[in-house]
């Protein structure tokens, strides 16, 4: 793998831009790996990463039934923020988050991460009560994170309307190093570096079958052949119970789609990240000039990639009373992502009923942020049977009835 | 968007004016379950790409649950029924092998 950097550039400037090779390869799949992860996604794609990178483990097959980072990872909204509140999220969501930070020089790929900061708008006294306590969680878990006033949230976000017809802004949680990055970066930038291991990204390869012996698994079955594996992993976000169904068990999750949109690009107006979860919106602007505007879920299990309509309008009702100048905005796009949700809205990074099989799942409406973070655990839980990061997402936390409660802290679909 | 014909007053309607109320024919296991039975009811959910049999609720009508049988892709709603029932009626399962053949779900326990 050739290097990225600024010589590269003008190396390649010089010549009509003919020496750029292809950032992965596209390998026919091997009859045997040590491990076969199923979803390159962004977090199959960190698993592998760090699979090969803190463990080692360079025999690895990474199975998509489309494209790259074509789920989830493609669909999001980018945020990436970690004041969450129990002590298990803050732990998983900072490790992740200070990983987006040195990123892009980690896997020489610009992900673009921007902390520029989040802001979380209380607009009831509920809410007020809630974020203080966030902020305090934060504090004994070293996640920097601030409850401000009215008036500082207007001087962050000039456009914002603090006394809306329903909900007056009273106050906000502002994480400073939040942000967002770009998501195909994401996953093709951990692609590049796995590819670079000597890892086999196959895409268009659907898993249809998950084949076991006496309790273990052997390998799968895909729409290219049969191919075996000591080892597997389920990390296919909205398809998780599908796929659970091939390996013969059932999980505490439920798809929905859930959408977002986009605005026709405008001149800079707002550097932050705003969410306003009482009237259900947020916002932020892509370095494109878009307004990219996160939607609501879907109120009933669906895998159609689309959305109920009439999310459009509550949506965009909550941006109108939240920031007028969005009334004079035309919507540009807008899609739908198949996202995989728990009852305590935390993920589940477990071993499974089925000696060998792995799951990284239930990342729900708030995946994205989590990534690296997530990858590094899973990859360790993998590789060595477990993991500090992971350990308290089991799925027996929903036999003991030990859950993670973050209903809260997800708040808006994010 | 969904429509929904609910069978209890008969009105036929958009989503908004219903709830969905998660899984349908669930055993409800009490006093004395095991813990695995226990999981099962409360947490080991269907989720299908496919078939799924579901409660709702008629919450902006005439307030009251009923079922459905939905495709979860096509987003076809294959019948309504009776919420007073352990099982879905055989019309409605003839309707989905109709349209779906060889469907599955699990166990009506
Ligand atoms: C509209 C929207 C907005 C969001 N906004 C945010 C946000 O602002 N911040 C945030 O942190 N998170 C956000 N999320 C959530 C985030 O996108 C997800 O949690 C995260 O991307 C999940 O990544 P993943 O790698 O687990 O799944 P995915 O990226 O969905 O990857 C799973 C892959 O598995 C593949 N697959 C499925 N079945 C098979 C099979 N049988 N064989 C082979 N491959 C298969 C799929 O094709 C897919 O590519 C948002 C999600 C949506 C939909
Ligand atoms: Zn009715």
């Amino acid at each position: 793998m050739k290097r990225y950097s600024v010589f590269a550039v003008a190396r390649e400037a010089l010549r009509d831009h003919m020496g750029w090779e292809r950032a992965w390869a596209s390998p026919e799949p091997k009859k045997r790996y040590d491990v076969i992860i199923i979803g390159a996604g962004g977090h199959g794609l960190a698993t592998a990463y760090y699979l090969g990178k803190n463990f080692g483990i360079t025999n690895v097959a990474v199975l998509e039934k489309g494209w790259l980072g074509g789920g989830n990872t493609g669909r999001n909204t980018t945020i990436i923020r970690s004041n969450y509140l129990q002590d298990p999220s803050a732990a998983i969501y900072e490790k992740s988050r200070s990983l987006y930070e040195t990123l892009s020089q980690d896997i020489n790929y610009n992900i673009m991460y921007s902390p520029r900061g989040v802001i979380m708008l209380a607009q009831t006294e509920h809410e007020v009560r809630g974020y203080k306590r966030t902020a305090q969680a934060n504090a004994l878990q070293g996640v920097t994170t601030e409850f401000i006033t009215p008036r500082r949230v207007k001087e962050i976000v000039p456009i914002i309307n603090l006394d809306g017809p329903r909900y007056p802004v009273l106050g906000g949680l502002w994480q400073a190093r939040a942000g967002t990055a770009r998501h195909d970066a994401v996953a093709w930038g951990y692609a590049r570096a796995c590819s670079a291991m000597g890892m086999d990204i196959i895409q268009k390869c659907e898993v249809t079958g998950i084949r076991r012996d006496g309790g273990r698994v052997t390998g799968v079955t895909t729409n290219r052949g049969d191919i075996d594996c000591d080892k597997l992993g389920i990390v296919v976000a909205g398809h998780s119970g599908h796929l659970a169904d091939m390996a013969g068990f059932r999980l505490p999750i439920e798809s929905v789609a859930l959408q977002a949109l986009v605005s026709e690009p405008i001149k800079p107006c707002m550097d932050c990240v705003v969410m306003a979860n009482t009237v259900h919106g947020y916002m932020s602007q892509s370095d494109k000039g878009e307004m990219v505007i996160g939607g609501g879920t879907d109120g009933y299990n669906n895998y159609t990639q689309r959305g109920a309509f009439h999310h459009i309008e509550e949506t965009v009702r909550a941006l109108v009373e939240t920031f007028p100048m969005v009334a004079r905005l035309k919507m540009l796009r807008q899609w739908g992502g198949i996202v995989d949700v728990t009852g305590d809205r935390s993920p589940i990074l477990s071993k499974t009923p089925v000696d060998g099989i792995f799951i990284n799942a239930g990342w729900g409406t708030g995946g994205f942020k989590a990534i690296p973070g997530s990858g590094w655990g899973f990859a360790e839980l993998m590789a060595k049977g477990h993991s500090p990061l992971c350990d308290a997402f089991g799925l027996d936390r929903f036999y003991q009835g030990r859950f993670i409660d973050e209903s809260v802290a997800a708040g808006v679909a994010h | 968007m969904l429509i929904l014909t609910c069978p209890c007053c008969g009105v036929t309607a958009e989503e908004t004016e219903f709830h969905q109320g998660g899984e349908a024919h669930l055993t409800r296991h009490g006093p004395g379950a095991s813990e695995e039975e226990f999981h099962t009811y409360l947490f080991a959910k269907e989720n299908p790409k496919g078939v799924h049999f579901e409660r709702w609720r008629h919450n902006n009508g005439c307030g009251k649950w009923f079922h459905a049988a939905r495709d979860t892709v096509t987003l076809e709603v294959y019948g309504t029924y009776s919420a007073q029932t352990l099982e879905p009626p055989q019309v409605i399962r003839d309707a989905i092998t109709a349209k779906r053949p060889g469907w599955r779900w699990r166990e009506f326990a």
